[in-house]
Order: structure tokens, then C-alpha cells, then sequence
């Protein structure tokens, strides 16, 4: 009973990192780069978030549903600009740059973001309101009972309905199609008349919605965000990515949902205070003994 | 220019307002629900971006590989270039020993003039350990061409070190720092054997796992390490075993007593100062021979290329292995060094912002170069504390400069000679990119 409710908290927590993953990954098939101020992005998702749901109570919105639409679809838009953005001013111009260049101005955006917003809503912690109450509990009522809430129902819903969306748009679509030649050779694409940079905006766009997207339904779950939460969020994320083999969607979408399952279960049955070292130690570990992940491509090194 | 300047403010500003725009007091379950908009501050950011991007257009148009005639100009006008003259003009052979002399006894005699307070000489000696690390971990990343993002581990391997031997064993400031660097290398050792298949953004990202690996385990070993509370009251140098407290301990004599002098607060300060001086100038000086030693140089081979550089016959092996070893070292002495001269540790002083401070600090000074990122160290220190008034968005300016850095100046403020090329390939001696990529295609 106890690894099951383990094994539902794991699943959660492994939605949101496969979806932040997603940016990750894509990312760095097409530009070859870590993202670094990715984390920083769900980050600002979360934030939007709480913002829009605050402004829709004052501007007299009662309805969850549609004060959740809106938080949603806002959150997505605004954090997608951010993106957008982010990718124009400070990855575009180093396209051809040496690898360590690109990185450094990543770490520049992500203390930027992190900044930003401290100072614009403050170093405490935002709370929203539980929108969405309730759950499921399954088991004896005097004995220990699995909680399965509805939260974290439509966080594992959404998840799943957004990985087949995104696996049909980049499998059956002209930009799907586009970016995957991208990531196979950007110089090949181009030649046949696709435009990277157009189709490395798109990228930057998707990942940033999808982290966005996270970033709501975390603030939901959690109730509470901090400037701080994507760093962390961040590094575990691509951690998830790395696992699942870098480069490729559903592994970053497995990859997620298995480094949400461990860190569960060590935090459950080691200790919580070591969780992060888990996450850290995978990776470490992936990294080294299988470089390329589970479902990663084999890459030689031609010379 | 302008239009373009105009367009691009209104829409960063667009994209700040949600964030930035308004208060929301928002008291759920009370009736006072309202909006405070903060239209100073979106008319501050407006302005200021707006600003910026006229700045960054002006700078943009002299930029070398934009156009090739503004070469000229961009050489008269960059800020970066005056000081690169200055500094190529120290760098002649004759020139060179002469100013650094200069430069050291300047450095020597700060701290006996008059109106030079505490306060400054505090900062300065803070800026020297930076030198110290900044220096290591151009070692690193610099000269061996790998990515290190969890620098700030060996750091805190070093400060622990200092603090744990004198918690558990009473060990003085004198024993402890040679066992701190020893520490903090074998840690580097241990935790480069892993990472010695890794290349470029995954040796970074695995390396910042390492360092908040040693940040999660200091912070929760609470038996060992105290935890989150850290370490407090570890004790300062002596010189020669004496003490520059008001009061010795039982056994020893303080500094005033022995010279029969009055008692001053100005002399601890002032002996950490020169201490620390001397530590950044032995850095930089051992530093300078390693570059030029046949290590350094398999280095900088294999930063190059490491499969060349292997195929040459060096043990790249041990060639990243003993970078790791010796940036850690170094870290390791600054780590006691910054131990001592806080008297209080903790986990909070070892994050990753620090890791990036000392990542921008060598990138800053142009990686690879001995005196760039000595004068970066510098500057990353000590324009922060002049800028105190500033302090609340004292990081958002760091952040803006690492990547207007990485835009405008990617090899540095003083770049090492090598570096420079290697960061301007579309110089015109060089194959520029169009060339490359049509290379890449053509060779696939």
C-alpha cells in the first residue's frame, strides 16, 4: 500500500520533470547546447501562473474551471514570449560560437530570470490558494489509505494528453517535420529549404509552453512557488533528459517519469534529505556508463 | 536605429509588465482584493532598455565582423582596447619585471598609508582569495579546456577542512593549509576519474552535480559537519606562532606584547592583507611556470583537441586528471585561507552562484590568461562593494554582463594571445564560418 501511494507521488513529480525535460531535450538535439535557463522558465511558468489566477479573482472570475483556462493559457503564451526572447537576445547571436559560450550566456539568463523576479514579486514564498480540492482514497478508512488527489489526477492526465499531442505534432506536421531534419543537420535542412532559425524559434517556443505549462500545474500541487525553485527543477530535469537519451522525446517523456519514480521511492524507503544527491548520482552515473541514454542514438565520433 | 531601438524596448517591456507591473494585494478569503500598478518601475525598465539597446547598437556597428573597414575604428574606441594596449605595453619583455615589481611594492605599501581604512583592506583581501581561485580554476577550464561548474566543492572541501581539523583536532591555521589543499586535490583526483570520458557540457553539468553533492552532504551530515549551523569561532593565522588578539590564549604571546606596541585592530587586518597578497602572487606565479611547463602545454594541446592531442603521445589521461588534482589544490588553499579569515562557516557561502562567480571571473579576464584574470578577480570583488547602493540589483547587472560578455567579447577582456584566435575565426587571416560549415556539410 505504502509503494503504491510512493509509486502515485513518484508518477506526479515524474509528470513535471518530463515535461520540463521536453525543452531540454529538444534544445539540445537541434542546437547542441544545455539550456540552462530552462529551469528559470518553468520558473516564470509558475509565477504567471499564481499571477493570472490573482487577477482573474480580482477581476471577479469565480469559476475554477475558467479562472484555471486562463492561467493556463496565459502562463503558456507569456512564458512561450519569454522564451522566444530569450533565445533571440542571448543563444541566436552565439550560433557559431565556441560550445563554452553559448553555456555562459545560458547561466547569465538563468541568474537573471532567478533575479528578476525576486525583485519583482519578492524573495518570499507566493501562495495560491488549493483551486482544486479533494481526491480519491483508496483503502481501509481506519488503516493507512492511499491518497490520490484530483490534482494530481489532471497533472497526470495533462501530462500524457500533451506527450501524445506533441508526439503526433512532431511526427505528422510540416514544422514537427522540419525540426527533426534540423536536428538531424542543420546545414542539409537549410540547403533544402527549411529555415533554421525559424525552426529553432519554434523550439525554444514549444519547450518554454511545456515548462510553463509544468509551472502551473506545480504551483497547483504544491500551492506555493519561490524564485528559486527552478534551478533545482532545472538540474533534474535534464538529469531526466540525459537518462532517457538526449535528443529524443519519448525518452525524455521516460526518462521523466523514471527519475520521478526513484527519487519517490529513495526519499520513501532511504532518506529525504539525500534525494537530490540521488537525482545528482544518476546522473553522474547515466553520463558514464551509457552516454547515450536509453533510447538515445549512437553517436561515433568521426576524426 | 532608433525605430528598431523603440520596437525592442516595447516589447521587453510588454513581456516584463505581468511580472513587474503590479502588486497584487491578494488576501484570499478577505473582501480587500485590489491592484497596485507599478508604472514607476515599468517606466524605469522602458527607459533603461531602451537605453541599453541604443548603447548595443552604437557598439554592435564597430564590432569587427560586422564590417570589416570598421576595424579601425572599433580599435580607437573600444574601452577594452585602451586597456589592452596598456596592458601589451607592460607586456613587452623589458617592460614586464620592472612593472610587476612596481605593481607588488604598491600592493606592500597599501596598507601603511594614511586614510586607507579597515574597511577597504577587508575587500581587498576578500578580491586576493578570488584571485587565488580564479587562478586555480583557469587551470581548469582555462588551460585544459574543461568545463568545471562545481568549483565551489573544492572550495568548501578546503574551508571544511580547515574548520573540521581544528573542531575535531585543534589543528592551527599553519597545519591545516597544506592538508587543506592535499584534501581538496584528492577530492578533485577522485571525482576527475568518472568524468575523464566526458567532454564539454556534460563534463559541466556532471561537475555541478558534484558540487552540490558536497553542498547537500555538508548541509545534512549534521554529526560531523554541524550542518546547516556550520562551523563558528575558528581561529585567524599567527605569525611565527604570534597572535594578533588583545589577549593571548594560555601559552602564547599576542603580536602587540611582543613587539611592545599598542594594541590595534589595524594590525590583524593588516597582516591578513598582506598574508593573502602574498598567496595571490605565489598563485599567479606558479600558475605562469605551469602554463609554460610541459604539463601546461599538453594543456593546452588537449584543450585544442583532444584526440590530436592524444594521438601526439601525451597521456591525456593524466593530463586531466592532475588539471582537476591542481585547480583543486588551489581551491583547497583558498578554501582555508577564506575560513580563517570569515571565522565562521557554513554551507550557505559554497552555492552554485559562487561556482558561476568564479566561472565568470576567468571567462572575464580571458581565459587562460594569468594577469586577465587576476585584474578580473579583482574587479568582480571590488566594483560590487563600490556599488553598495546598488546591492539589491547587484546580481541582475552580473547576469546582464556575463552574457553582454558573451555577445560582444567572447574571449575576454584580456584575452591569452592563442585564445584570441582560436575565438575569432571569422578573423580575415582565418577560415571564417560560411567556409566551415560548407567544410562540415562536404566532409558528412
Amino acid at each position: 500500500m505504502y509503494f503504491l501511494q510512493q509509486c502515485i507521488n513518484g508518477l506526479t513529480l515524474g509528470s513535471i520533470y518530463a515535461l520540463i525535460a521536453i525543452g531540454y531535450t529538444m534544445v539540445y538535439g537541434i542546437l547542441g547546447m544545455i539550456n540552462f535557463a530552462h529551469g528559470e522558465i518553468y520558473m516564470i511558468g509558475a509565477y504567471l501562473g499564481i499571477i493570472v489566477i490573482g487577477l482573474a479573482g480580482v477581476f471577479g472570475i469565480t469559476s475554477t474551471p475558467v479562472a484555471l483556462m486562463l492561467a493556463i493559457s496565459l502562463a503558456v503564451a507569456i512564458t512561450s514570449a519569454y522564451g522566444w526572447t530569450m533565445e533571440k537576445i542571448a543563444y541566436h547571436p552565439l550560433r557559431n560560437a565556441p560550445r563554452l559560450a553559448p553555456l555562459i550566456s545560458a547561466i547569465g539568463m538563468s541568474i537573471f530570470f532567478q533575479n528578476f523576479v525576486q525583485i519583482g514579486q519578492g524573495a518570499k514564498d507566493l501562495a495560491l490558494p488549493p483551486l482544486i480540492q479533494g481526491g480519491f482514497a483508496i483503502g481501509d478508512p481506519a488503516g493507512f489509505q492511499i491518497r490520490f488527489s484530483h490534482v494530481q489526477l489532471l497533472l497526470i492526465v495533462v501530462t500524457v494528453v500533451v506527450m501524445a499531442g506533441l508526439t503526433l505534432f512532431i511526427k505528422g506536421t510540416k514544422i514537427g517535420m522540419a525540426m527533426r531534419a534540423t536536428e538531424q543537420d542543420r546545414g542539409m535542412a537549410a540547403l533544402l529549404g527549411i529555415n533554421p532559425d525559424r525552426t529553432i524559434s519554434q523550439t525554444f517556443i514549444i519547450g518554454s509552453g511545456l515548462a510553463a505549462l509544468a509551472g502551473v500545474l506545480v504551483s497547483l500541487h504544491y500551492g506555493l512557488v519561490n524564485f528559486s525553485i527552478g534551478f533545482l527543477a532545472g538540474i533534474k530535469a535534464f538529469t531526466a533528459a540525459v537518462l532517457g537519451g538526449i535528443g529524443s522525446i519519448p525518452g525524455a517523456m521516460l526518462g521523466g517519469l523514471l527519475l520521478g519514480m526513484i527519487e519517490a521511492l529513495a526519499s520513501a524507503y532511504f532518506t529525504t534529505e539525500y534525494k537530490d544527491v540521488f537525482a545528482f548520482g544518476i546522473l553522474a552515473a547515466v553520463l558514464i556508463f551509457k552516454p547515450n541514454g536509453l533510447l538515445g542514438h549512437n553517436y561515433v565520433e568521426k576524426v | 536605429m532608433f525605430l528598431l531601438a523603440l520596437r525592442d524596448a516595447c516589447w521587453l517591456t510588454l513581456l516584463a509588465f505581468p511580472l513587474i507591473g503590479f502588486d497584487l494585494v491578494q488576501k484570499y478569503g478577505e473582501t480587500g482584493k485590489e491592484i497596485i500598478f507599478e508604472w514607476q518601475a515599468i517606466g524605469t525598465i522602458f527607459i533603461g532598455i531602451l537605453l541599453i539597446r541604443l548603447a548595443a547598437g552604437f557598439f554592435k556597428r564597430y564590432r569587427i565582423y560586422r564590417c570589416p573597414e570598421g576595424r579601425l575604428q572599433e580599435a580607437k574606441l573600444g574601452i577594452s582596447n585602451i586597456v589592452s594596449k596598456v596592458y601589451r605595453l607592460f607586456d613587452h619583455r623589458l617592460h614586464q619585471r620592472p612593472a610587476l615589481v612596481t605593481l607588488f611594492a604598491l600592493a606592500v605599501a597599501l596598507p601603511f598609508l594614511p586614510r586607507v581604512s579597515n574597511a577597504a583592506l577587508d575587500v581587498l583581501t576578500l578580491a586576493f582569495i578570488y584571485v587565488v581561485l580564479g587562478l586555480g580554476l583557469n587551470i581548469v577550464v582555462g588551460l585544459a579546456g574543461l568545463l568545471d561548474l562545481g568549483y565551489v566543492g573544492f572550495y568548501a572541501v578546503g574551508a571544511y577542512g580547515y574548520g573540521l581539523l581544528y573542531q575535531y583536532w585543534g589543528w592551527s591555521f599553519w597545519q591545516a593549509l597544506p592538508a587543506c589543499g592535499m584534501i581538496a586535490a584528492l577530492f578533485g583526483v577522485v571525482l576527475g576519474f568518472p568524468v575523464l570520458r566526458l567532454r564539454g557540457d556534460y563534463l559541466a553539468i556532471v561537475t555541478l552535480g558534484f558540487g552540490e553533492i558536497i553542498r547537500i552532504i555538508l548541509n545534512n551530515w549534521d554529526s560531523f559537519t554541524n550542518g546547516p549551523n556550520g562551523i563558528s569561532s575558528i581561529p585567524r593565522p599567527t605569525l611565527m606562532g604570534l597572535e594578533f588578539s588583545r589577549q593571548a590564549k594560555e601559552g602564547a604571546t599576542t603580536f602587540h606584547d611582543f613587539l611592545n606596541i599598542e594594541y590595534s585592530s589595524n594590525h590583524k587586518q593588516i597582516f591578513m592583507y598582506l598574508l593573502l597578497l602574498s598567496m595571490a602572487v605565489f598563485t599567479m606565479f606558479v600558475v605562469e611556470r605551469l602554463q609554460h611547463s610541459r604539463l601546461g602545454r599538453a594543456w593546452i594541446a588537449m584543450r585544442e583537441d583532444e584526440t590530436a592531442c592524444a594521438a601526439m603521445g601525451i597521456n591525456t589521461t593524466l593530463a586531466k586528471l592532475s588539471a582537476f588534482g591542481l585547480g583543486a589544490c588551489w581551491a583547497g588553499f583558498a578554501g582555508g585561507f577564506f575560513a580563517a579569515r570569515q571565522g565562521f562557516i557554513n554551507p550557505e557561502s559554497f552555492t552554485f552562484i559562487e561556482s558561476a562567480t568564479i566561472l565568470a571571473i576567468v571567462v572575464l579576464g580571458g581565459m587562460g590568461s594569468t594577469v586577465g584574470v587576476t585584474i578580473a578577480a579583482l574587479a568582480v570583488v571590488i566594483i560590487p562593494e563600490l556599488a553598495r547602493g546598488f546591492s539589491q540589483y547587484r546580481m541582475i547587472i552580473f547576469a546582464v554582463a556575463l552574457v553582454a560578455l558573451m555577445l560582444f567579447k567572447p574571449e575576454g577582456l584580456l584575452p591569452a594571445k592563442r585564445r584570441m584566435y582560436e575565438l575569432h575565426p571569422d578573423d580575415p587571416n582565418d577560415l571564417n564560418h560560411e567556409n566551415q560549415s560548407v567544410l562540415e556539410v562536404t566532409r558528412q
